[in-house]
């Protein structure tokens, strides 16, 4: 049986991943990616806290709906800035973008 | 192992295999398309935690939604995606050290600490509840959720548009 603490170590693991991709990709699409492999650890969490300590309450699994659509907003608005820094500087490394405006 | 922690052991590696490929793949297309069991991985999860509407709308808005968004993004940012492209900057040592401590330090926490359990039982259908407590209890977090889903679409519109 799968405890809680097997949930947070797999999270912790998914969690670091996206953190090695946040700070080692050049590319921004990659780093939203690896955010959004983060904010999947955290909504794990929150599930995995809902059965173990909380069942009583779903408040675990509502906040990881809103995580999730907050998740979509981010990548919508995180997708839309990568292509206006590709249209405005041709690049999308973002080790090369070094101008708010140009 | 009951067949529970089978569907657990299987779904972690599932999830951390692709996560890798997510992480380390140098091409970026492969990264986006190993996103998709990745994300598929966490919906198994979900459901060993009876989560079944999280579990769905993973699949909708993660697996469906947000890995197609990227791959439009890589399409159109061609420019910026070849495989010939170095896709990683120089502190990729630097990076995994900061990564692995920050694993162990989450995994000692996790192992370390002695977790509280609740009493009582997950509501029978997990979809009636949520919808209940949307509208009851939780209803300003619900609106407000809807302002921002709305701010951020006119915001990625006014973004992403070509000027004239």
């Amino acid at each position: 049986m799968p405890t809680l603490t097997h949930y947070l170590i797999l999270s912790a693991l998914l969690f670091s991943l996206g953190l090695f991709a946040v700070v080692t990709r050049r590319n921004g699409v990659a780093i939203l990616m690896g955010i959004e492999l983060m904010l999947n650890a955290a909504n794990v969490n929150l599930v995995a806290f809902n059965k173990f300590a909380a069942p009583g309450m779903m408040q675990g699994q509502i906040f990881a709906l809103i995580v999730i659509t907050l998740a979509a907003c981010e990548a919508a608005v995180g997708l839309a800035l990568v292509l206006a820094a590709y249209r405005g500087l041709e690049t999308i490394y973002v080790d090369e973008i070094n101008l708010m405006k140009w | 192992m009951t067949g529970e922690a089978i569907a657990f052991y299987v779904l972690g590696v599932i999830t951390i295999a692709s996560g890798l490929v997510v992480v380390t793949s140098p091409n970026i297309v492969h990264s986006a398309v190993a996103l998709i069991p990745a994300f598929l991985g966490v919906t198994g999860l979900y459901v060993l935690l009876n989560a079944e509407f999280v579990a769905v709308i993973q699949v909708l808005i993660y697996a469906g939604a947000i890995t197609v968004l990227m791959l439009f993004v890589i399409m159109l940012t061609e420019g910026g995606t070849g495989t010939r492209l170095r896709q990683r900057n120089e502190q990729g040592p630097l990076g995994a050290t900061v990564a692995g401590a920050m694993a162990a330090l989450l995994i000692t926490v996790a192992t370390h600490t002695a977790w509280a359990t609740g009493a009582g039982t997950l509501p029978r259908y997990g979809a009636t509840a949520i919808g209940l407590s949307f509208l009851g209890p939780n209803l300003l977090v619900f609106e407000g959720t809807s302002i921002v889903l709305l701010v951020s679409l006119v915001g990625a519109i006014i973004i992403a548009r070509k000027e004239e």
